[in-house]
């Protein structure tokens, strides 16, 4: 071992991040812990503004025990100098430079300067972000993102209005919809697309994940101590509204998947919060040349994607919750550390980790079956005046004549004909539903730039210091 | 309850921006979406293409549909940026810089 101690960069720093970055600093690697955050925790353990004063913060959270632990834990590793934790950093690009790697970021909300740092290796815990497939007035105002409601209550205590439906389809709602109303909004109703039988379906992968059953059953009860109505297989047919959202049209699915005939009916709401399901953010790995296995990065059973030096853990492999990420994050650290040491890893000093990992594993690949089948004919009620494409207002029925006229067959046809996804946002936010309503796979665009970046960034991007 | 209420919060000074004009109370850490999110505002953007309102949709800086104006620099996030005293605060349309 060389006198330097390796540098590893850990980009993203929720659930795995956070478990990578402990497990790797304990075995004597560097870690320079890289997130767009002002605060660590990610997503999940999203932090209220320090300026918030916040006293009971765990009142918006699940398993703040656990939040804690690894707090604390960070805490000493910076306090030791084991760990830097660059926040405010979003990481644009990652490339590699002769045998190491150079991390290029972003500073801030102006996004116009970027830093480098140069590392030996790079953990990618990017995380996830939401689906949420169109419908009719889904750009009113007043209508968020499920998670968006979330991150706005979290870390900004913000709550617009105070009627509010939650909508859509995927285990986030729940935690959405308890959030909103013990934050004081009145949920009129969680609309959710699958049914009791196809959760039944999945009865046997409860069975095997009792601490996830009993989540479910928690949030199941506080939302009926709050008298928020599930409403199961019914989804939100329209928005409606002028200038901002006034109601939505609720109606229950038939067998077929369809809007049963006669069970439309109006609520009124200030707020719609909807989501269907997160996507990996996998652009980093991409940028890499990593394999994608799914929607998710591919990794191994050390957590290894196929390029060298290379790691990933959590949503950005795959979708399946925080403590899968804190398994995923744990086993990749480790592997990192051992294999940065010049030692070799050591798999059974994972093994309670990894069993969670493929319980856990098992477990979401029911779940999503469960739900992710449901809303099998949104694109039906869809109509050719919606727009699908939010940055560049392409309609539904743009896509369609591009389709049926012109022939397009894939995602990439339709875009060039519509610049559906050419818009600031990159395709992030339409891809799923413009595939869907072209009737095309949904296969993951390959995007070399996590973010936009500054023409002039990208011609002079900052060079890193030299190597300590 | 409220959000504040609810985590038991003593937040330091309130301070307002200014929104087209008009006054909007903050609180420090938060973000402009927060505080506009808050004081009932849902829009703050106009469309390129159909002059459509919008405001915040993700929340978390993918989505882009919460560009505003801040002290005369379009096309920022405002899910990102934190609201600053005095932060003079616009509603954006088209691209931003059309004006």
């Amino acid at each position: 071992m060389s006198e330097r101690r390796p540098v590893l960069a850990v980009i993203g720093a929720g659930p795995a991040g956070l478990a990578a970055a402990l497990a790797a600093a304990a075995r004597g690697v560097r870690v320079m812990l890289v997130d767009s955050a002002a605060e660590a925790g990610g997503q999940f353990y999203r932090q209220p503004a320090r300026g918030l004063g916040a006293r009971r913060p765990e009142a918006l959270h699940h398993r703040w025990r656990t939040w804690e632990r690894l707090r604390a834990g960070l805490d000493a590793h910076l306090g030791a100098g084991r760990v830097t934790h660059l926040t405010d950093h979003h990481v644009w690009c990652v490339e590699r430079d002769s045998d190491r790697l150079v991390v290029h970021s972003l500073l801030g909300p102006q996004q116009t300067e970027s830093v480098a740092v140069r590392a030996d290796a790079v953990l990618l815990a990017t995380g996830a972000y939401e689906k949420v497939l169109p419908f009719p007035g889904w750009t009113l105002p007043g209508v968020v993102t499920a998670g968006g409601a979330q991150a706005l209550l979290k870390g900004g205590l913000a709550l617009s209005g105070g009627t509010a439906v939650v909508a859509g389809t995927g285990p986030l709602l729940l935690p959405v919809a308890t959030g909103l109303a013990a934050a004081g909004a009145r949920v009129v109703a969680l609309v959710e697309s699958a049914g009791p039988k196809s959760l039944a379906r999945s009865a046997r992968a409860w069975a095997a994940a009792p601490a996830k059953l009993a989540e479910g059953a928690e949030l199941a009860a506080r939302l009926a101590l709050r008298r928020v109505p599930v409403m199961a297989r019914q989804v939100v047919l329209e928005a409606h509204g002028v200038d901002r959202l006034e109601s939505v049209t609720v109606a229950a699915l038939d067998g077929a998947g369809r809007p049963a005939p006669g069970s439309r009916r109006q609520l009124s709401c200030d707020t719609l919060a909807v989501g269907h399901g997160l996507l990996p953010h996998t652009d980093l790995a991409d940028g890499l040349g990593c394999r994608l296995d799914g929607p998710g990065v591919w990794v191994d059973a050390e957590q290894r994607t196929d390029v060298p030096g290379v790691w990933a853990a959590g949503e950005t492999t795959g979708v399946g919750g925080a403590t899968l990420s804190l398994a995923e994050g744990h086993i990749a650290g480790r592997s990192a550390a051992a294999r940065l040491t010049g030692r070799v890893p050591d798999p059974d000093g994972w093994a309670p980790a990894a069993r969670a990992r493929d319980r856990l594993r098992t477990f979401f690949t029911a779940l999503d079956a469960a739900y992710a089948a449901q809303p099998v004919r949104w694109a039906e009620q869809v109509t050719d005046e919606t727009v699908v494409c939010r940055c560049e207002e392409v309609p539904a029925g743009a896509v369609r004549d591009a389709v049926g006229a012109l022939g397009a067959g894939d995602l990439r046809t339709v875009k060039l004909l519509t610049r559906a996804g050419m818009g600031w946002c990159q395709g992030r936010m339409c891809e799923p539903g413009v595939a869907g309503v072209a009737g095309c796979a949904l296969i993951p665009a390959r995007r070399l730039l996590a973010r936009p970046v500054p023409l002039g960034v990208l011609a002079d991007p900052a060079e890193p210091p030299a190597a300590p | 309850m409220n959000p504040l209420r609810l985590v038991r919060a003593r937040p330091g000074v309130p301070f307002t921006v200014t929104f087209d004009d008009r006054e909007i109370e903050a609180l420090p850490g938060q973000t402009l979406a927060a505080a506009l999110w808050s004081g009932g505002v849902t829009a703050w953007r106009t469309t390129r293409g159909a002059g459509r309102p919008r405001g915040v949709f993700c929340g978390i800086g993918v989505c882009f549909d919460c560009l505003v104006t801040v002290d005369g620099r379009p096309g920022l996030r405002a899910c990102l940026v934190p609201a600053a005293p005095g932060a003079v605060v616009r509603s954006q349309s088209g691209s931003g810089h059309d004006e």
